[in-house]
């Protein structure tokens, strides 16, 4: 297993070294010059010959390519064009961000979800069934940003039980160690602060949560199903087992295999920033910084937020498949 | 004396959108303690269902146990709660299936599964329980057995995986296990082993099988007693020796025609029964073989015959005996 775990991790450089080129050329390959449109259409030659050097525009693109690979090794990302602050630095405080909304929707998906899910696979075709199926079709289907605002109006405008918008209150201050408020207010036993967290990730959390939740709880019901036409299951319930025991521990193991890498794909999904959940609750992750540098046409921030992004779901694709091998025992791991 | 099992007019349908079939109509036999008993018939004819309507299993719905009563060790079994049938459920009674492929769940290991039967119903604690599943796995004739206790089902072959299930079933100590085509699946020099092993352990142990096949091969080297079934109903029942002795039923006279036999002396040609099983949803009128059968006169369209018994203890549900 070990083995398995360290292949699968070395398996990723390749990997990261493809993404490093896509990312790279897509770029750069797009019709347009990046200077002309930092400095607009009627900047000077001189001026734009100047921007040209200064990012290295002028050097063929193999070349560029190797400064990039070069300074991607060192874990630089260059520096932002609209700010003129380190990449690194940028995503390093956006970043958090979106892992801590992104896990806590995953929380809400993944126990709501499958739930669900089971509770109508055993219970096929009762009305618990059929509502929790039509709820899921519900939630994949509705727009984010009216639940969004749906929820805002109920939760925060009418019953004033939830903060509308934003990560922390102004007047709360958390000492910063992983840059996830939630566990850092635990880390650092700071419990007005782990509530005013709590209370602002809910709803955006909920909100985002939807369409994960509603495909979680789908894939597990059909999976579960599926399981329980199983001779093993029959097995099971031949040795007297509780039907507890033949749905919870003998079904649900094999159930979960096709649902561990739904739910590794959609918080790899996640973790590339939810734009509309964090623009609808002003939450300062990852996409909203990445649409706002698409906007800017700040190529170096949209190239190193693309590579972090796109690295963290490969990353997150290989803890899936290390989980999966180890649920699964019939996956060869040697 | 109390038989062991007695099932009395069983009736097992399955209500389906096309119609109710009546997989198991009227069926009845009894069993001694330390017997074995063989259930034979064509694919079809409810023999599993005979089997899981003993264990209470039929899959409900489109199954339902409509009729009859099963008297295990003098109770009826069909009116026990849930709790107390699932309290019998492999540990007086337990089960060995078909697909030994399929039957063992594939994410835990075989030990594991063995001891779960025994954590259950023997009140055994984790190691406890494992020892006993090692001693288990050596006797029915798994090498090395410390060692295969920690296999997944997928690292054992379907003769090694059918050991397992036999363990399993013995390790509550039965009373009696329901044996539902055990080597169907398997190779034909397993499939002797196995059955070898089923009848060895049966005589040491004193658990009465009931034992499921289509093969009369296999009637003949294991029963005491056979029951010959056809479209869900018992055409035939007798000891082994006169059923094979003194076939009366021609459905059972063409099942003996159909295997081969070593000790024949001209060389004749094996013959298979004319025609196919009929649908459940779709029986005949009168006797169910009635339109397979080259006996078959007037009265066995018109009226379906009573299980008589023209000799002692050898009943047969057909008009040429009246
Ligand atoms: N789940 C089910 N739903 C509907 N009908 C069923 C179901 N299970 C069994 N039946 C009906 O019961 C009949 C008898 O099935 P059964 O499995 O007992 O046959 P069998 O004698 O064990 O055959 P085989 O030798 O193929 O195992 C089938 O022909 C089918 O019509
Ligand atoms: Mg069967």
């Amino acid at each position: 297993m070990l083995s398995f775990i360290l292949r699968r991790t070395l398996a990723l450089i390749p990997t990261v070294f493809g993404i490093s080129v896509l990312v790279f050329f897509m770029i750069h390959l797009v019709p347009g010059d990046p200077a002309e449109m930092m400095l607009g259409e009627r900047a000077s030659e001189q001026a734009l010959k100047e921007v040209r050097e200064q990012l290295g525009l002028d050097k063929p693109l193999y070349v560029q390519y190797g400064r990039f690979l070069a300074r991607l090794a060192k874990g630089d990302l260059g520096r932002a064009l609209r700010t003129n602050e380190k990449i690194t630095t940028e995503i390093a405080d956006r970043f958090p961000a979106t892992v801590e909304l992104s896990i806590a929707a995953m929380i809400f998906a993944v126990t709501l979800g499958m739930l669900a899910g089971i509770l109508s696979a055993t219970r096929q075709y009762s009305v618990f069934d059929y509502s929790s199926m039509i709820f899921s079709l519900v939630g994949v289907s509705m727009p984010i940003f009216w639940l969004g605002l749906i929820l805002m109006i109920i939760f925060s405008v009418h019953l004033g039980w939830l903060p509308l918008s934003g990560r922390l209150s102004y007047h709360i201050h958390i000492e910063s160690i992983t840059g996830l408020y939630i566990l850092d207010s635990l880390l650092t036993l700071n419990w007005p602060a782990l509530k005013d967290a709590v209370w602002h990730i809910i709803m955006p959390a909920f909100t985002l949560s939807t369409i994960p939740m509603a495909i979680i709880a789908r894939i597990t019901r059909s999976s579960m199903l599926e399981v329980l036409r199983q001779d093993y299951i029959r097995t099971a319930k031949a040795k007297g087992l509780a039907p507890r025991v033949v749905h919870y521990k003998h079904a649900l193991k094999n159930a979960l295999i096709p649902v561990i890498t739904v739910i590794g794909l959609q918080f790899g999904i996640l973790l590339g920033g939810a734009i509309l959940t964090e623009t609808i609750f002003a939450w300062p992750g990852i996409g909203l910084w990445l649409l706002n540098a698409v906007y800017a046409r700040d190529f170096n921030a949209v190239q190193g937020g693309t590579m972090l992004i796109a690295t963290t779901f490969v990353t997150i694709n290989m803890l899936v498949d290390i989980l999966y091998a180890w649920i699964n025992p019939r996956i060869k791991v040697s | 004396m109390t038989k062991l099992l007695e099932v009395q007019n069983l009736k097992t349908y399955f209500f389906t959108d096309r119609g109710v079939a009546t997989a198991v109509d009227d069926v009845s036999f009894s069993l001694d303690a330390g017997k074995t008993l063989c259930i034979v018939g064509e694919s079809g004819c409810g023999k599993s269902v005979t089997a899981l309507s003993i264990m209470r299993l039929i899959p409900e719905p489109p199954g339902r146990i409509v009729g009859g009563r099963i008297f295990f060790e003098g109770t009826d079994l069909l009116t026990l709660s849930e709790n107390r049938m699932r309290s019998i459920r492999g540990n007086k009674i337990s089960m060995i299936f078909q697909e030994p492929m399929t039957s063992l769940n594939p994410v835990f290991r075989v030990g594991d599964q063995i001891a779960e039967v025994l954590e259950l119903h023997e009140n055994m604690k984790g190691p406890e329980a494992m020892d006993r599943a090692v001693e288990l796995l050596r006797m029915v004739g798994i090498p090395s057995p410390e060692s295969r206790i920690k296999d997944y089902p997928h690292q054992m072959s379907g003769g090694m995986r059918q050991r397992v299930m036999i363990a399993m079933a013995l390790a509550c100590n039965p009373k009696l296990i329901i044996a539902d085509e055990p080597t169907t699946a398997l190779d034909v020099t397993i499939q002797a082993q196995i059955l070898e092993l089923m009848d060895e352990l049966s005589r040491t142990t004193g658990t009465a099988i009931l034992l499921i096949t289509h093969d009369l091969g296999v009637v003949a080297e294991t029963a005491q007693h056979v029951v010959v079934m056809y479209a869900g109903r018992v055409v035939e029942e007798a000891p082994v020796k006169q059923l094979f002795h003194d076939p009366l039923h021609p459905y059972t006279r063409g099942l003996m025609r159909s295997i081969p036999s070593m000790s024949d002396d001209q060389r004749r040609r094996l013959e298979a029964i004319p025609g196919v099983v009929p649908s459940l949803l779709a029986l005949p009128v009168g006797c169910k073989f009635n339109d397979r059968c080259r006996h078959a006169f007037d009265r066995c369209r018109a009226e379906e015959p009573p299980l008589t018994a023209p000799k002692d203890g050898h009943s047969v549900r057909c008009w040429l005996f009246h």
